[in-house]
């Protein structure tokens, strides 16, 4: 169950950095940032954590993993990040809002255009609690280094 | 003074030419502007200014003479490969390995290079994603091809009517639709399952993933205007995607 799991989430994020002519050298970063951040997603969500919570959490760990892959390869964070953040937009709740809408369920769709909403600020709450782990831990070196 | 203003001149052009790559490639605005102010700086110019817009950058020098230039950007690609050159070349012009002739032509030359993947390689990617998307879904392996089918029919649509239209509200529109009526058609004669899934998944190579995280980006690091119009944008893709998928759905 996790295996094939593991195995489309590294193949669908590698694959997204290509369709963003990603450099060739570090496609399997990329892949590897996206399968973390799923992996954490689907686990977290399998031992009963809400689904917002857990988009925080993933989006988190792909930021900071693609930060540490950015210092290391010395290439933009851009790089990384976004192959690894895609599997975790929500077009799935996005897609049912649409469609109920289209079917003339307003409820239905209202609530789940809430629900995507929701997921795209739990992915914006993790991009900024990553950036500000980043900045406190430059701080912390400048100031050792100083 | 007509030597010292030639070279402002030369630099201001190299400070431009970098961040007009970075932006039609899709950078975040805050690396943009961080990047033409390192190059300004490495030549010997310490007082710049810039204001960028997704469709625009003012870029301002103080000194020796102060001057100011515009440049339109009309079209945004994704295309991490220009950022990342862009990023290296920045990082030798710091170093002072590069001189201000021996950028610009460098740069010149990146502007030129198109897409390191032929079309086929990304349709067939756009194909993959979609497939595994499906079973990170929890879809069935009996879907796997048919989500393959439709997501690489539809990313192959939308770019192809993307080069023959500069609509890109419509492309994607396009692309969605074509998304939908593979999914609705598969479904029908049995060579798929569960129709839901295979659109979501093979809609998610179209989904403005970028976009959406630069926007926030550009947002919590206080260029407003660059994000909320990229959170536009990315909203408009989104709502073609959908009106595309709901118009089949409606008809069928």
């Amino acid at each position: 169950m996790y295996i094939e799991q593991i195995l489309t989430s590294f193949i669908a994020s590698a694959a997204f950095g290509m369709i963003f002519n990603a450099p060739k050298q570090s496609l399997i970063q990329c892949g590897f940032a996206g399968m973390v951040g799923w992996m954490l997603y689907i686990w977290l969500q399998d031992i009963g954590v809400l689904r917002v919570a857990a988009t925080v959490v993933a989006a988190y760990c792909v930021t900071l993993i693609s930060s540490i892959f950015a210092k290391k390869y010395r290439k933009p964070i851009i790089v990384f990040s976004v192959s690894g953040i895609i599997p975790l937009v929500p077009g799935g709740l996005a897609y049912d809002a649409m469609r109920n809408a289209v079917e003339n369920q307003y409820d239905q769709a209202v609530q789940s255009g809430a629900a995507a909403f929701m997921m795209s600020g739990a992915i914006a709450l993790g991009l900024l609690l990553s950036e500000v782990t980043n900045q406190i831990i430059r701080k912390i070196m400048i100031s050792k280094a100083s | 003074m007509e030597d010292s203003l030639q070279k402002e001149r030369e630099i201001m052009k190299v400070c431009l030419l970098a961040g007009q790559i970075m932006l039609q490639s899709g950078a975040e605005t805050y690396r943009v502007e961080d990047t033409m102010m390192r190059i300004a700086s490495s030549y010997g110019i310490d007082h710049t200014h810039s204001y960028m817009t997704p469709t625009g950058i003012i870029f301002s020098l103080e000194d020796p003479q102060p001057m100011t230039r515009l440049s339109r950007i009309t079209e945004r690609t994704t295309n991490l490969y220009k950022i990342d050159r862009v990023n290296t070349l920045s990082r030798q012009i710091s170093r002072g390995e590069l001189s201000i002739a021996e950028a610009y032509r460098e740069l010149k030359e990146i502007e030129r290079t198109q897409a390191i993947y032929p079309l086929w390689l990304n349709v067939l990617m756009a194909a993959v994603a979609s497939g595994c998307f499906l079973i990170m879904f929890r879809g069935t392996w009996l879907d796997f091809v048919p989500a393959m089918l439709a997501g690489g029919i539809g990313y192959y649509c939308s770019v192809l009517l993307h080069r023959l239209v500069p609509v890109k509200f419509f492309a994607e529109f396009s692309g969605a639709l074509m998304i939908g009526l593979c999914a609705v058609l598969f479904v029908k004669y049995g060579f798929g399952q569960a129709r839901d899934i295979i659109i979501i998944s093979s809609v998610m190579p179209l989904v403005p993933g970028l976009l959406i995280t630069n926007a926030i980006r550009d947002l919590m690091a206080g260029h407003l205007v660059s994000g909320l119009s990229k959170g536009a944008e990315a909203f408009i893709t989104s709502f073609a995607i959908g009106a595309g998928i709901a118009f089949m759905l409606s008809i069928q």
